[in-house]
């Protein structure tokens, strides 16, 4: 059912420890729904590929499904709990309960296989036990309670975080409530310095240290199960999937470390944008005269070429000697030496001149050098530079090392440009010589792949050589820290190009409820799975904040003109609790407006969570404080009776869509259509 | 020079602790020994400066405490005893900031021991001296050499070139609002520049042309940015070596230099942006006696100076934020005031709606008026506008002419796309190629006018030729079923389940049938955006979209481009995403119906609303469009306040004339480790507040200048900064310049409270005095030196490149990624 397929795929992943890379979140999530799969005993072969395919038998859907259920049912005590600690009463906290029951919306992404509803837990997690923390600090500080519900708080917010990376607002605004409680207790002048300083330091510890480092325990967790390599590793880098079990690993393993003059190597490009990509050369040259009218070297052609090939091959050629292949003992080559690069197939030199690039008029050419004899010398000279090198005599490595190619006559780097070249090209990528002066950029660097040490002299024994597949003998490991770096930085990066999408919407529709997404359409009847909340609850939470806000400012203006309409301790209580709740749908909601990734209606879910909470408050505050009169009074609670049970009617008209449980006839299916923008599925017969 | 400073001194205790003014001042003073100078007869000049500036403050302080005791206790708001009734309810500081030049220029007649009246008067001419030299220390080093070198600059190829099409009155297209170029143009129309060159590109000899007064004029603005600095800094600080050395920063900044002297509008806007916060600092040292002129004055001014800014860049947005949290937090302040009116307050906050909001507004839009009505002629600028708004261009082939309103069946119309830069619905006598869909004729959109882009609308169910005059004119309504036919080729416009050639999740839009007869796949519901059906369609104003029948999609345009076999026009698509974006909504643009009478298109002139929003929305999405490609150069945010890399003005070879925008690195660098010690010396005085330690009355005076002024600066440099990391347009390092300025100004505050509590902690005072002026002297003639070694990089340099042992520069360059 709908994004079940996505995250489904990747506890295929886990089952079958294969490395993959998911741009959306940090894998917590992913490894939470992989455990259940675990414990359901998933073997991990099912194909992903289609929305609306059966399970096969050896599908644990039940175990699968059963994390999020649980998440979902434990937010309606929690909803209870929170209101509670937030010094309301039992009525307002059964209230805050019971909408948390009746809407759809959670129901439907809690009974599915998606991470929407453990993020929401850990959300409110989060908020509970700061809650419960800040109410034992006025008992007894350091007490056990005290310190458990602190690291609490610290490991809700990293598991939130760890889940989607939405959970950081949350975790920024506990932050935030515990900056102020923290900057009154530094004001607190019946407190020693040394207390207060135990108190921040225990809070840094807690809130700080604790989160980063259960974070980082997330990687590395995820990091020692998927071991192996899988489709996702053309993005990372060559040490990075060197470390991996199978792919690149068995090719590289047994390499030498250093490279020699007379080494074969595949260049890879750093960079790895738009692709991924090796220096590569083969016989075709650049045209005579482009089709703009402007020509050429007419000499060999050097690309970027995305895929494996033999014509990938250099050898490193000390400018001064002649022979090809490594001496014995091997030479090897430190920063700052000057080598030619030698393409291996066609035995020609890696060269740059003052001719314009095909693509990139402003860059330099870079071709294999043929000689046509015409007053155009081969500048075949390029001087190594190490960028991460540790000292000015470091020797280039395999993997490791990470080079610029500054070429000698006219200090050009080798860079890829990123254009794909036209059909004389074959499409592949535009490599061009760039001025040095432009600055450092990343698509100037290059890292060796592949290595071996050459042995033949002879160019047809050595073509030979260069088909043959490489063995070699010494195996390197990335630390972990390294590793995590690489992956979150990938992570972070990583774009996906599918902007459009037939249920995203805007996050304008959202807080109306304008847009529905259709998770799931039975194969043959028309029983349907939408994801729809209870319009009732939505339109009274959004109300709800409306009020609060415009209270909130009525009383803190009467407050500063010194009129005080709430005693002390119930607008502290009033404000904690917009503070919380109000500031939980903010935080949660208004960064979306900034997001430029393609956004579905379940992205509100985390918001609205926080808005149903503030709703009891705002009734129960409107209950206590505005309604004077018994007479009053009743009528208010009265009204609120008739309003709830209106919301429990939509959730039960509702039902049908939510559970997806039995097929309903056209008619009725056109009667719950509300909205003209809800896009119910109605077949035809 | 007697007891100068310890009065300062004595006056911020007085002033920071308002529960006991008038105990707390005069004991204080005497009470104070650490910086009790003797009087010297050679006193150097850090300790003159400060002693004369502590000497106006005191008076003025002490005047404002005086009158609080005179003053009877304000009840309610009578409007009249309003105007010079001091502030009770506000704490310290804000007396402190309340205290003007103007008061301190005064004679402080009731003090009790005022000084001589002839030495007053000596200080007063001593600081108008030094803001004299301050300003021609500016002037001469922004005029020095301006003329060279005598070719396009950078940028000066766009605003040159803009200014020039201000004096041919060309319609032009930019991301800026208008007034910065408007502003170029206007000087060099006095300058006598006719705006006959034509500023092609950088490296252009300018030759005979004019160019020197356009470089002027910016060279002047830029060179106001010193005593700007200079007031607004001893406006909060009130401590002169503090305004001094803000000044000597930004006067010997080469970065500052080199962006004051060409035609740019970064010049302008660090104009108008200093100039609002000076204005704004000067208004609320006015506010102890509000709704007088002078108050006005400054208020209006700072208006006046948020249009400006805003009107040439739209970063201008940055400094009215900063001034609205000013004003919010100072109608907060009077707000809780309790001794004034309800009334009181609501006529500070109308004040403050019709100066900072209202009259900016007026004038930005005042800015836009005149543009439109400047620039009247079709120029390069027409085609990113709808064509409603090119009828207004004489010289546009819309201009004036007269075409039938409403749509008819039988007319033949041209269709356009409403977002910009896409152009018309185009078909011609060409397939789409062996293996993307269908073999069938192209569809494409194509930016120029041409035969091709001309169409035939027939009703879905005959083909009988609805222009035969036996035939009623019937006009097409909202929700129709419609068929296009291409006039050229007699095909209809035709979509069907094949995905479209670049973007897959599409379908792909042919020409399909012979001479107008096809199949229930050539017919489109054609429907009005947000009008209800039956409408009739009008001619360029109405939004359409297209939906077609049989598929449910829209046609849109993905605004990809065309391999070769498309000849490299953009792509047509029928979308199956119905949500409502800008790539599926066209309009009519021409429109041919001898039935029908035409009507001249001035009736369906914009308003002048309708303009401006119109010129607002192309702008916005300009700016967006200005993304960064993979693999190119770009800088980062976080290069910026670390100097890390320059941008080249002009020449790259060792023969040319070479102009390499770098700020002086000493002064970036001071600024940048200045921020660092703000933030953590601030830090630390917030949390022994917050503590309640008993500060020492010195240290809490200066802390208060820190907090406040500095606080306010440090605003500004957070405003003008941090925006930009969430920009995802292309970014330059010119972009850093506003907030430098603040960053500056920040330093000069910063090192002269640092000195002055190094001082203070020195037990013997001639250790203290002479520490302080060491401290002050090298860092001015610190900053000079630098200027002296880096000059060359904004007065020009030829010869040999800094990579080059044998260049002059050679020692200099101090970070690789520099390259002059």
């Amino acid at each position: 059912i709908f994004d079940e397929v996505y995250y489904g795929q990747y506890i295929s992943f886990y089952m079958k420890r294969i490395f993959f890379l998911d741009g959306s979140g940090p894998p917590f999530g992913h490894m939470l729904l992989a455990l259940g799969g675990y414990l359901g005993g998933f073997d991990g072969n099912f194909l992903w590929n289609r929305i609306g395919a059966e399970y096969s038998s050896n599908v644990p859907v039940w175990s699968l499904r059963l994390l999020p259920a649980l998440t979902g049912a434990l937010l309606v005590p929690m909803a209870y709990q929170i209101l509670l600690e937030l010094g309301f009463s039992h009525c307002a906290a059964t209230g805050a309960a019971l909408l948390i029951l009746i809407e759809n919306a959670l129901i439907t992404q809690a009974r599915l296989m998606l991470l929407e509803s453990v993020l929401i837990f850990f959300n409110l997690l989060a908020v509970l036990s700061y809650l419960k923390f800040a109410n034992s600090q006025k008992q007894r500080p350091f007490s056990l309670r005290w310190w458990f519900w602190l690291t609490l708080t610290g490991m809700a917010c990293s598991c939130a975080v760890g889940v989607k990376y939405v959970g950081v607002f949350t975790y920024l605004l506990v932050l935030a409530v515990a900056g102020v409680h923290a900057w009154h207790l530094i004001g607190d002048r019946t407190l020693s310095h040394v207390r207060v300083l135990c108190h921040l330091l225990a809070r840094a510890a807690a809130l700080l240290v604790v989160p980063a480092l259960m974070y980082l325990l997330f990687f590395y967790v995820h990091l020692t199960l998927v071991c192996r390599s899988g489709p996702h590793d053309q993005i990372m880098s060559s040490a990075f999937q060197a470390s991996l079990e199978g792919g690149l690993a068995r090719i590289t393993q047994g390499q030498p470390l250093e490279v020699a003059y007379g080494s074969q190597v595949t260049l890879k490009n750093v960079f790895g944008k738009p692709v991924p990509c090796w220096l590569h050369s083969h016989q075709s040259t650049y045209p005579m005269i482009y089709e703009n009218g402007r020509g050429s070297s007419h000499q060999q052609q050097v690309t970027c070429y995305p895929f494996k090939d033999v014509n990938n091959w250099w050898i490193v050629k000390d400018p001064g000697r002649h022979p090809l292949v490594v001496s014995n003992p091997p030479r090897p080559v430190r920063h700052g030496d000057i080598v030619q690069l030698v393409h291996g197939m066609t035995t020609r030199f890696l060269n740059t001149h003052d001719v314009a690039a095909p693509l990139s008029p402003h860059s330099q050419e870079v071709s294999c050098y043929v000689d046509y004899n015409i007053s155009m010398p081969s500048q075949n000279l390029w001087r190594l530079d190490i960028v991460n090198r540790e000292s000015d005599t470091e020797v280039w490595k395999t993997i490791l090392s990470e080079v610029r190619l500054v070429h000698v006559n006219t200090s050009a780097v080798l860079k890829l440009s990123g254009a794909h070249l036209p059909d004389w090209g074959f499409r592949q990528l535009e490599v061009v010589g760039e001025k040095l002066s432009r600055g450092y950029h990343e698509s100037m660097v290059w890292n060796v792949e592949e290595h071996r040490y050459g042995k033949s002299q002879e160019q047809k024994e050595r073509e030979l050589e260069l088909h043959s597949p490489a063995q070699m003998d010494v195996s390197r490991n990335l630390s972990f820290m390294a590793r995590f770096l690489e992956l979150q930085w990938r992570m972070l990066t990583v774009k996906s190009d599918d902007s459009e999408h037939k249920y995203s919407s805007s996050p304008l529709d959202w807080v109306t409820l304008d847009t529905s997404i259709a998770y799931w359409l039975h194969p043959r009847t028309s029983a349907q799975i939408h994801l729809l909340g209870n319009i009732v609850i939505w339109a009274s939470a959004g109300l709800a904040t409306a009020v609060y806000a415009l209270l909130f400012f009525w009383y803190l203006l009467r407050r500063r003109r010194c009129i005080r309409d709430l005693p002390e301790g119930c607008w502290l209580r009033w404000v904690l609790a917009g503070a919380l709740c109000a500031g939980g749908w903010a935080v949660n909601y208004l960064p979306f407006f900034l997001m430029e990734k393609t956004l579905f209606l379940y992205h509100y879910l985390p918001a609205l969570t926080f808005q149903i909470l503030l709703l009891p408050v705002v009734l129960q505050h409107v209950a206590d404080h505005l309604c004077r009169s018994p007479l009053l009074r009743s009528v208010f609670g009265s009204l609120v009776v008739a309003w709830y049970s209106c919301a429990c009617h939509v959730f039960n008209t509702l039902r049908p869509l939510t559970y997806g449980d039995r097929s309903l006839s056209p008619g009725e299916l056109r009667a719950l259509r509300w909205k003209d923008t809800w896009d119910i599925l109605i077949r035809k017969y | 020079m007697l007891c100068a400073t310890s009065r300062l001194l004595a006056a911020r205790t007085a002033t920071a602790l308002p529960a006991q003014p008038r105990g707390r001042g005069p004991g204080a003073r005497c009470r104070r020994r650490e910086l009790h100078f003797p009087g010297h007869p050679e006193v150097p000049l850090g300790e003159f400066l400060a002693g004369r500036l502590a000497r106006s403050s005191v008076s003025a302080s002490r005047r404002a405490i005086l009158r609080r005791g005179r003053m009877p206790p304000a009840v309610g708001g009578g409007p009249a005893g309003s105007e010079l009734r001091p502030r009770r309810g506000r704490c310290g500081p804000q007396v402190t900031r309340a205290v003007g030049p103007d008061v301190a220029a005064e004679p402080a007649a009731r003090s009790p021991k005022r000084p001589a009246r002839g030495s007053r008067r000596f200080e007063a001419a001593g600081r108008w001296a030094l803001l004299a030299l301050v300003t021609l220390l500016s002037f001469a080093t922004r005029f020095h050499r301006l003329d060279e070198p005598p070719h396009i600059c950078w940028d000066e190829t766009h605003f040159g070139k803009m200014g020039s099409y201000y004096i041919n009155r060309t319609f032009f297209f930019d991301v800026h609002p208008p007034l910065g170029k408007m502003l170029i143009g206007l000087a060099g129309y006095l300058s006598g520049y006719d705006g006959t060159f034509l500023f092609q590109k950088p490296g252009d000899k300018y030759e005979h042309h004019n160019y020197m007064g356009m470089r002027g004029f910016c060279a002047f603005l830029g060179s106001l940015l010193v005593p700007f600095a200079y007031l607004t800094v001893l406006e909060l600080s009130r401590s002169l070596p503090a305004a001094l050395l803000s000044a000597a920063l930004l006067t010997f900044d080469t970065g500052c230099l080199t962006l004051s002297q060409y035609i740019l509008l970064d010049p302008i806007l660090m104009f108008f942006i200093m100039a609002a916060m000076l204005s704004m600092v000067k208004y609320n040292s006015c506010a102890d006696r509000p709704f007088s002129a002078p108050w006005w004055f400054w208020l209006s001014l700072t208006g006046i100076n948020l249009a400006g800014a805003l009107g040439v860049k739209f970063v201008g947005l940055f400094i009215i934020l900063q001034v609205g949290w000013n004003t919010i937090s100072d109608l907060w302040h009077l707000f809780g005031d309790l001794s004034l009116s309800v009334v009181t307050v609501g006529k500070h906050l109308t004040a403050r709606v019709l100066c900072l909001i209202v009259l900016p507004l007026t004038l930005y839009t005042a800015t836009y008026a005149v543009h439109f009505m400047v620039l009247n002629k079709s120029g390069p600028g027409d085609g990113f506008f709808s064509s409603a708004f090119q009828a207004r261009l004489s010289g546009n082939n819309l201009h004036n002419a007269s075409i039938p309103e409403h749509l008819a069946y039988g007319s033949v119309i041209t269709v356009k796309k409403l977002r910009m830069a896409i152009g018309y619905l185009h078909s011609h006598r060409h397939l789409y190629p062996e293996g993307i869909g269908a073999r069938q004729q192209q569809v494409t959109t194509y930016l120029h006018k041409d035969y091709n882009n001309l169409w035939i609308i027939k009703k879905h169910n005959t083909n009988a030729d609805p222009l035969d005059p036996s035939f009623p004119v019937e006009f097409v309504r909202h929700g129709d079923i419609i068929r296009l036919e291409h006039k050229e080729t007699s095909r209809n416009l035709h979509s069907h389940y094949h995905e479209a050639p670049l973007t897959r999740k599409h379908y792909q839009v042919t020409g399909y049938g012979i001479n107008g007869t096809g199949d229930s796949n050539d017919f489109w519901r054609i429907e009005v955006v947000n009008r209800k059906f039956g409408n009739r369609i009008k001619v360029l104003r109405s939004r359409i979209r297209l939906i077609h029948l049989v598929t449910g999609c829209v046609l849109g345009s993905s605004g990809k481009v065309l391999p070769k076999w498309g000849w490299e026009q953009l792509e047509v698509t029928c979308t199956p995403y119905l949500k409502e974006t800008l790539n599926s909504i066209w309009n009519v643009e021409d429109h041919i119906n001898p039935k029908l009478p035409n009507i001249s298109l001035d009736v369906l002139h914009p308003t002048f609303p309708e303009i401006l929003l119109e010129s607002h929305m192309v702008m916005i999405r300009g700016n967006n469009g200005l993304k960064p490609k993979d693999n190119e150069f770009t800088s980062k945010p976080w290069h910026w306040p670390i100097n890390y890399q320059g941008l080249r003005f002009s020449g790259i070879n060792d023969t040319d004339f070479r102009v390499y925008l770098l700020g002086n690195p000493v002064v970036w660098w001071l600024n940048l480790l200045s921020i660092v010690l703000y933030v953590l010396l601030g830090s630390i005085i917030a949390i022994a507040v917050q503590r309640g330690a008993h500060l020492p009355a010195e240290v809490e005076g200066l802390s208060q200048v820190l907090l406040q002024g500095g606080g306010q600066l440090l605003l500004g440099w957070m405003l003008h900064y941090f925006p930009f990391f969430l920009m995802g347009r292309i970014l330059y390092f010119h972009h850093y310049f506003p907030a430098m300025l603040f960053s500056s100004m920040l330093t000069g505050i910063l090192w002269d409270t640092v000195l002055q509590l190094c001082a203070w902690s020195l037990a013997s005072p001639f250790l203290a005095r002479g520490m302080y002026a060491a401290g002050l002297l090298s860092l001015l003639l610190g900053t000079a030196y630098s200027f002296y070694l880096f000059h060359p990089l904004a007065y020009g340099m030829v010869g040999p490149l800094a990579q080059d042992p044998r260049s002059p520069m050679a020692g200099l360059r101090w970070l690789e990624s520099w390259d002059f």
